[in-house]
């Protein structure tokens, strides 16, 4: 069986600057593939590109079988999309659009309502009657636009930040309705700037720098090369940071001004007890201790030894 | 969880329905998105057929008597604000596009198996729709301010016609220059420009009331072909006529006109549509 996407070497240039440059990228069926990456790496330029809304100047760009240049039709038929910004006629009601959307994916008008009204109970937007989109919460609309891109239920389904923007509660619906979307086979080609949600919903990883692939793996592959979880400690005594730094297992980072030491930890229960056995024994006052996942930007730091670039900021839309 | 039965792992159909019919099928689903939005704006519905209605009664009273024009000045001025009317709508149709096209919903249409003109077309019915009842708002006022049809009822309804080509032509300008302008504040300055435009006709005037050089301009501008011709097609007074060349044909003109400005831009346009973001 032929993989549902396949990339190699995809080039796309904005005047002197190439978004995408040498990507490659190959998704196994009915799994969900992170592509991480912080802002201006080039994930909704290649979103863009696999979802035919943008052609590559070169390389091979293969969705569920077909050429996105050559049989354009075919990839749409069988694709969804939930793009960084909603897609949506917000001037109309969540069942307008979507009854809109399911006459345009040619299920007949009938087909198009009850589809419309099942993917609006499904995403618990049954109740928001003539009320347009415009005045719809984030959350709300997300929902929507998620919903929107589930019309014909995709074999391959984009989402481009799909939780940027939303809080607590919708990142967690939207997680939910992923997961249940793999439940049923389907191809999740996922962007996002948080390791943490790629680490949640990702069978596999890509980290994108500049247009291109700079690691991929599993979470545990990534995080292993990466170094992993960390503990942080901060003190409330600046004078016993340094003891502090030396109890951690593994290198410590110190954050002077925050009072904080990080080390990167094998095990989170083991070297949660662990430390703070150790720092009681040795007297050291801490004022919060906490395991966590790397950041991005650590992750960043450790694959390209630099930051990330000032770039991210300039492309803040 | 809905109690509704479940569509079967949907799948445009591939085969089901020639690709006409599915061109047909999506115009339409685009046209009833257009109407949606009107039912969801009757106030700006209002709006866009009062103003030429505004017009038509500021130029008819206030400023009124256009020189040079015997008789009933409303004989000479209403078919003209006809002819200004349906020019006016390129502006309408360029602000729509350029709305829409600056909307994330086009990203989603463009990812889906949809006929690729139908948003095209969608557009086209709607506003062809709108300057229609403009045009019989327009008729109503004008009949209730004093102007008559003299002509057989087969000459109005080619007036009519003329008048909508007219508009069908501006159609399918303010698509293409939505498209190469772009973003809306490009399309102010277009906006500022179809006032001069549309002004420079025969609309409210005779040219031979102008300097020379501006007369002629007047007289090849299409909208004077079109409100000549159907002055001419309503029995209404037709002013001076020049004796230019265009002033003679105008009627061949307001056919010509509007034939080669579509032949011209809606190709362009519907090129330049297809090839959006590539
Ligand atoms: N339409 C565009 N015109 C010019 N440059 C663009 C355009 N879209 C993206 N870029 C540039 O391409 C790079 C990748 O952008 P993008 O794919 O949006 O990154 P990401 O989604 O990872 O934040 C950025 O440097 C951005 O400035
Ligand atoms: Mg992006």
């Amino acid at each position: 069986m032929t993989d549902a996407i396949v990339v190699e070497g995809a080039r796309k240039r904005y005047g002197e600057k190439w978004a995408l440059d040498g990507l490659d990228l190959t998704v196994g069926r009915g799994t969900v593939h992170g592509m991480l990456g912080p802002n201006g790496a080039g994930k909704t330029t290649a979103v863009r590109v696999l979802a035919t809304l943008l052609r590559a100047d070169e390389g091979r760009v293969e969705v569920a079988g077909y050429d996105v240049r050559r049989q354009p039709d075919e990839v749409r038929r069988r694709i969804g999309l939930l793009g960084q910004h909603a897609a949506l006629d917000e001037e109309l009601s969540g069942r307008q659009n979507l009854d809109m959307f399911g006459r345009l994916y040619h299920l007949g008008a009938r087909h198009a309502r009850v589809r419309a009204g099942e993917l609006l109970e499904r995403f618990g937007l049954g109740d928001t009657g003539r009320k347009a989109v415009k005045q719809y919460s984030g959350g709300m609309r997300r929902r929507l636009d998620l919903a929107a891109s589930l019309i014909t239920e995709p074999d391959v389904l984009f989402l481009d930040e799909p939780t940027t923007g939303l809080d607590p509660r919708g990142r967690t619906e939207v997680w939910e309705a992923v997961r249940s979307l793999v439940d049923g086979g389907t191809t999740v080609l996922l962007t996002t700037q948080y390791l943490e949600e790629a680490d949640q919903l990702a069978h596999r990883i890509s980290v994108i720098d500049r247009g291109r692939v700079i690691a991929d793996g599993t979470a545990d592959e990534l995080k292993s090369k990466t170094g992993g979880d960390r503990i942080d400690v901060v003190v409330r005594d600046a004078a016993q940071l340094d003891l502090a730094a030396r109890l951690l297992p593994g290198e410590a980072t110190l954050d002077v001004d925050r009072r904080l030491a990080s080390a990167p930890v094998a095990d989170r229960m083991e070297a949660l007890t662990g430390v703070v056995q150790a720092l009681r024994d040795a007297g050291v006052d801490a004022e919060d201790i906490a395991v966590r996942r790397p950041t991005l930007d650590e992750v960043f730091l450790r694959l390209t030894g630099r930051a990330e670039d000032g770039e991210r900021v300039k492309e803040a839309v | 969880m809905s109690t509704t039965t479940i569509t079967p792992r949907g799948r445009a159909p591939v085969s089901g329905g020639t690709p006409a019919k599915w061109a047909a099928v999506d115009s339409w689903t685009m046209t009833r998105r257009e109407l949606a939005h009107w039912a969801r704006q009757p106030v700006q519905v209002l709006v866009g057929l009062v103003f030429p209605v505004m017009l038509l009664l500021m130029f008819n009273y206030l400023i009124g008597g256009g020189k040079g024009i015997a008789g009933d000045y409303a004989e000479f001025l209403v078919p003209g604000m006809f002819a200004l009317t349906m020019a006016f709508g390129l502006d309408a149709t360029m602000v729509a596009v350029t709305q829409d096209l600056n909307k994330g919903v086009i990203d989603r249409f463009r990812s889906m198996p949809m006929t690729n003109g139908a948003v095209l077309v969608g557009r086209s019915v709607a506003d062809m729709l709108q300057s229609f009842a403009s045009l019989l708002v327009m008729i109503g006022v004008g009949l209730a301010i004093g102007w008559r049809w003299h002509g057989s009822s087969g000459a109005a309804l080619g007036a009519v016609g003329l008048l909508l080509l007219l508009r069908f032509a501006m159609l399918w300008i303010g698509i293409h220059l939505a498209m190469v302008a772009g973003k809306p504040e490009l399309v102010m300055a277009v906006q500022i420009l179809v006032w001069p435009v549309g002004f420079l006709s025969n609309a409210f005037t005779v040219p031979q009331n102008m300097p020379a050089w501006l007369g002629a301009a007047v007289e090849w501008n299409p909208m004077s072909a079109t409100a000549t011709a159907v002055r001419d097609l309503f029995g209404n007074d037709p002013g001076v006529v020049g004796t230019s060349w265009a002033a003679e044909h105008a009627g061949l003109l307001a056919v010509v006109w509007p034939v080669v400005l579509v032949g011209v831009f809606m190709p362009l346009a519907v090129r330049r549509f297809g090839a959006l973001s590539k």
